[in-house]
């Protein structure tokens, strides 16, 4: 019997390959995280101090709502395909199979968003050492967010029309990344001392790789009775 | 190895309505099992309860004389199910979905296209399922049961959209599995013309 490595290994190369298969998936949360980011400062002008002051809270809320808006086909095709079925009575380890698509969504949808961060802060006239902090809190909440979506996501994936649900469950537990993600660039935009922030988000981001897999696991379990 | 299978008193509600109660039989190596009862009897819900995806309301499950709920991991990697749906992603070529569906269970020392080939996949293995016929995804999912080295399957309506090559496909499989000492539950309306005897357990 294969070992719980290539289990997991096996799971986020499948997860890879249909987004591959399927590249419109991909990219509906980059389109939209890039949409909302860029049309505030248009909407609202070319005040320098205005969009420096907006642009952390601006981007973090554009990435958090992309995230959500990715999580609902989680395990919404797997569902309906049968193969969470299949996923379910293997002889592997149900959080670490979790754990193998919770990666291979961050990689497909929260790395995508670090990745074209800089671009959106420039339009906000971020410097450069600001866009580096917005990388680095951006980089530890989308993978708390992965992890807690999955939750979410393997809670409502019964549910005809889940995603209102989904974000219901979901943003409570994301508030304190939305609070600290965005105050610790705004912060470091200020000259101020910001490093306990990316020191919640990190602890954040362990304590959720920690225990999301087992809730997901747990979650998924339930919602296929 | 001779494994054994036992269930006794197994009752299960859903909301409500009780849908069978006190149900028990004993499955032994090379044996199998149809299940029997009209739509909505309850058949695959028991098929479920036994594979572990639904709750039992009361009543004990043994694998080799354990309980299974002692070891549902150990219990899952011998058993391998065949539902409603295929199970395998639409997207993927049916080569890509057995390769994967060989990290999640034990397997046979078989090459996932000669086993693909011997269900009759030969030209389609390297298609996207989506462009296979029902039938054609159906021989697919057959050739995870052939693939896996596992003592036990479970089939929830096995002749659902094959055909009549297909249909006979299947109980020669089946046979096969059952002479190398394997054992089968299955769901079904229909009888089974198997070279062993079937028992038969009938859900009112």
């Amino acid at each position: 019997m294969p070992g719980m490595i290539t289990a997991f290994v096996a799971t986020t190369q499948r997860e890879l390959l249909l987004s591959l298969r399927r590249p419109g998936d991909m990219l509906n949360p980059l389109v939209f995280f890039l949409m909302v980011s860029t049309l505030f400062p248009l909407a609202i002008g070319p005040d320098n101090e205005t969009l420096k002051e907006i642009g952390p809270g601006v981007t973090w809320v554009a990435a958090l709502l992309a995230m959500l808006l990715s999580l609902n086909s989680l395990f919404m095709s797997d569902y309906e395909d049968g193969s969470l079925e299949q996923l379910l009575l293997s002889g592997q380890p149900l959080p670490v199979i979790g754990l193998g698509k919770t990666l291979a969504h961050w990689l497909v949808t929260g790395l995508p968003l670090v990745i074209v961060a800089p671009i959106v802060a420039v339009t906000y006239r971020l410097p450069n050492e600001v866009i580096v902090v917005m990388m680095m809190t951006l980089l530890l909440g989308t993978i708390s967010l992965s992890l807690l979506g999955a939750i979410g996501a393997a809670l409502t994936v019964g549910i005809h029309r889940g995603t209102a649900l989904l974000s219901l469950l979901v943003l409570p537990l994301s508030m304190p990344l939305l609070i600290f993600g965005a105050r610790t660039v705004a912060l470091a935009a200020g000259n101020e001392v910001y490093s306990a922030g990316i020191f919640f988000l990190a602890a954040y981001a362990v304590g959720a790789l920690t225990l999301a897999p087992f809730a997901t696991a747990a979650a998924l379990r339930i919602s296929n009775e | 190895m001779n494994h054994k299978l036992e269930a006794a008193d197994l009752t299960l509600f859903r909301g409500e309505r009780c849908l069978f109660a006190g149900i028990g039989f004993a499955l032994a190596h090379g044996a199998v099992l149809a299940l029997k009862g009209a739509n909505g009897s309850g058949k695959t819900s028991l098929l479920r309860a036994l594979a572990g995806l639904i709750d039992l309301e009361e009543g004990t499950i043994k694998w080799d004389g354990r309980p299974v709920l002692e070891d549902p991991q150990q219990f899952r990697s011998q058993f391998v199910w065949y539902g409603h749906r295929t199970g395998f992603k639409q997207d993927l070529t049916p080569l890509e979905n057995l390769k994967f569906d060989a990290m999640l269970r034990p397997q046979r020392d078989a090459s996932p296209r000669d086993v693909l080939c011997s269900v009759g996949l030969e030209k389609q293995m390297e298609l996207p399922m989506r462009q296979l016929s029902a039938g054609q995804q159906r021989r697919a999912a057959l050739a995870r049961m052939l693939i896996a080295d596992v003592p036990l399957w479970l089939m929830d309506e096995p002749f659902t959209n094959l055909d009549v090559a297909g249909r006979e496909f299947v109980e020669a499989t089946l046979g096969t599995h059952l002479t190398r000492g394997g054992m089968a539950i299955i769901a079904t309306h229909q009888a089974l013309s198997l070279s062993v005897p079937v028992d038969e357990l009938v859900i009112q």
